[in-house]
């Protein structure tokens, strides 16, 4: 009995808003990473801001889609901020850059210095900006159970959302299966393979550079709002490790693949889910506590993430075969 | 000396050799045009498409290269030569706004290129490819052609995702690229990763994607190092029929036949100066020429073939660094 509980619960992981956040925010960095070669390590700090932007914004009485306009207008303003100075230099300076900056936006917001627009360290409750996101539901009032999950039709955490952000990451899955196949992709590939060459050919570098670090923000800034849609703002959740979290997601699917990104994401918060529950039902009582199976779940992604980078670098749905090359 | 008789080496010869094939009247001009240029270094050419003045370039107290003055004739074959660490990478890299000098100005077709980017340059028209080979690895040798596509309308991203926009340009472009392709022999192996490709493929991958940008000037930096003999004759062909399409070709080469087979001028550098220029015949007996590759002063042909004799090079090696050590050139740093 246990045991179908955990389960559903894994299933449940599978659909679950937070997952859609991180595929998406993996889609973004899948962008940046897998077809530029853009080293961004402050992913969390893109979702962050989107977060803050959506919701600060909410809060004073805009509407959702002026909101929205604002959660992705701070992502591609920080995407800039960030490239203008760091994209003629080597990849590794964005790398850095691209970490500290994602560290200030959480300092700033966690301090008491805007204590009024971000609530300091507690952050800002989700009752107090959803209420325009939950009122757009057309969804009748009431439950509805599709196979084993059962959630509320509208509220927290419901279809609607669930809805509407694996509607999102569809939308972006197309976007990116579009300009991927382009020509326009063709010269992002090239550039992750070597920038020189590409501008040997006369393209101008650093505005596809600077594109492709925008869109992959703006995704980013879009996954946070996805992110805190059925919880609250709350700095300190979305730090380094969400970053390393977005990572794991993109290499465990496979970096320059359609798909990696949300098939990484389900199967990365299935096996977390499964994981600790596991945990929690197979070890006897009093064996660890609660927190220690956390901590032990996120040293066991850390794990992951080493061990994917080493033995199957390529991810899932990446081909052995093309990573070959890369040692020149 | 008797195989040299059969190959060109004077730029006159070179004219009577085209004269007797109808299908290079181009070649004709071009020699004709340069027979009666002074081989002086610095000296005038009657159509010059780039001309270089006062360009310095300075790696600490080292000066890579300076060339007070030099004129490439628009439409000819001209090959920068000279010994290793004499700065011919170098000062392909300023011209193609790879690197920028310390002081000095060109222009390219009458407009100044000084401070214009890489790219930038080679939509102006003048196109370089790398003497360490950038193959664009996990792209396909079809999609490493199509990347360089001039003004595809589908590389803009606002127009990227509606493709009925670009499609046409793109079979376009496609076919092209199989044409250019097929050229090379390398059409067998359009769907193969360019990474998977060998040395010598990849140089001549470079060659031919270059030359689908539709260059004015093309720049080779060695482009047959490691290619093997049998295509070397055949690239020679393919660049010389450049020129005869009305391209101008400037390549950096060490391999002198090679030099001497298709050059219609020759510039030689020496320590980041030009220290001859002329037509090939002449320029290799140059006194100068030869104890800038030798290092002492003999009368030997740069052309001779007897420099190919491994006993000849082993004496003239062992008289040379008796008379001072050659310079160490530093190649990890070279190619920036
Ligand atoms: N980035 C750099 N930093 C410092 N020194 C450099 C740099 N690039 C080139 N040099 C120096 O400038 C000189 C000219 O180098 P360059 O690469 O132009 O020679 P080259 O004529 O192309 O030689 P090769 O025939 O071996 O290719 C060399 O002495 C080299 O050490
Ligand atoms: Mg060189």
């Amino acid at each position: 009995m246990e045991w179908s509980r955990i389960l559903t619960q894994v299933l449940g992981e599978l659909v679950a808003p937070t997952t859609a956040a991180y595929a998406l925010a993996a889609i973004g960095l899948n962008l940046h990473f897998g077809y530029t070669g853009l080293l961004n390590m402050g992913q969390a700090g893109f979702m962050l801001l989107g977060a803050y932007g959506f919701a600060i914004a909410s809060m004073h009485g805009a509407s959702v889609v002026v909101a929205l306009l604002v959660a992705i207008a701070c992502g591609a303003v920080f995407a800039a901020v960030l490239g203008i100075p760091t994209l003629k230099l080597r990849g590794d300076y964005l790398a850095i850059v691209t970490i500290s900056a994602a560290e200030i936006i959480r300092m700033v917001g966690r301090s008491t210095m805007f204590d009024d627009w971000t609530g300091g360290s507690s952050g800002l409750r989700g009752d107090q900006y959803t209420a325009g996101f939950q009122a757009l539901s057309p969804l009748p009032d009431g439950r509805t159970t599709i196979g084993p999950l059962t959630y509320l039709n509208n509220g927290f955490d419901s279809w609607w959302l669930r809805l509407v952000a694996w509607g999102v990451v569809a939308l972006a899955v197309v976007f990116v299966l579009l300009v991927t196949r382009s020509p326009w992709g063709r010269v992002l590939k090239g550039i992750r393979e070597d920038e020189d060459a590409v501008r040997a050919l006369g393209k101008n570098v650093f505005a596809y550079k600077m594109q492709a670090l925008v869109l992959g923000g703006v995704m980013g800034a879009l996954a946070g709002v996805l992110y805190t849609l059925p919880r609250s703002v709350q700095p300190d959740g979305m730090g380094r490790s969400m970053t390393f979290f977005v990572w794991t997601v993109l290499l465990l699917g496979g970096a320059a693949t359609l798909f990696g990104p949300v098939l990484g994401s389900m199967l990365f918060f299935a096996l977390y889910m499964l994981l600790r529950a596991g945990m929690r039902v197979a070890l006897p009582d009093g064996f660890v506590s609660a927190t220690q199976i956390e901590q032990i779940g996120g040293m066991l992604v850390g794990v992951t993430l080493m061990a994917l980078v080493i033995f199957r670098p390529q991810g899932i749905l990446g081909n052995r075969k093309e990573l070959a090359f890369d040692v020149r | 000396m008797s195989a040299e008789m059969s190959s060109p080496t004077t730029a006159v010869e070179a004219a009577a050799a085209a004269a007797a094939d109808p299908a290079s009247a181009e070649a004709v001009q071009v020699a004709r045009d340069l027979t009666f240029v002074e081989p002086r270094v610095g000296v005038a050419k009657p159509d010059a498409v780039l001309v270089v003045d006062g360009v310095q370039r300075r790696f600490g107290g080292m000066t890579a290269v300076d060339v007070d003055h030099l004129e490439v004739q628009r439409g000819a074959i001209t090959a920068l030569i000279g010994p290793n660490g004499a700065g011919k990478t170098t000062l392909f890299n300023l011209l193609t706004g790879f690197d920028t000098p310390n002081q000095g100005s060109w222009t390219f077709d009458g407009r100044s290129l000084a401070g214009r980017s890489g790219a930038a340059v080679a939509r102006a028209g003048m196109v370089r490819t790398f003497q360490l080979t950038k193959a664009l690895s996990r792209l396909t040798v079809l999609q490493n052609m199509l990347l360089a596509t001039p003004r595809h309308p589908g590389e803009r991203l606002g127009l990227s995702w509606l493709p009925f926009l670009w499609r046409a340009r793109e079979r376009e472009a496609t076919e092209k690229a199989l044409e250019i392709l097929a050229r090379f022999k390398l059409d067998a192996k359009k769907d193969d990763f360019a990474g998977a490709l060998s040395g010598g493929q990849r140089k001549l991958l470079e060659m031919a994607r270059a030359l689908m940008t539709d260059p004015t000037v093309i720049m080779l930096d060695e482009p047959m190092a490691g290619v093997n003999p049998a295509l070397v004759q055949s690239l020679l062909g393919h660049v010389q029929a450049l020129r005869d399409e009305g391209m101008t070709v400037v390549f950096v080469e060490h391999d002198m036949h090679a030099v001497r087979h298709i050059s219609d001028w020759v510039v030689v550098m020496a320590e980041g100066r030009i220290v001859a220029e002329g037509p090939p015949g002449t320029v290799m007996q140059d006194q100068a020429v030869v104890d800038a590759y030798l290092g002492a002063h003999h009368d030997t042909d740069l052309g001779d073939d007897a420099l190919l004799d491994p006993a000849v090079l082993a004496r003239l090696e062992a008289e040379a660094t008796g008379r001072q050590s050659a310079p160490e050139t530093d190649h990890q740093e070279e190619q920036r």
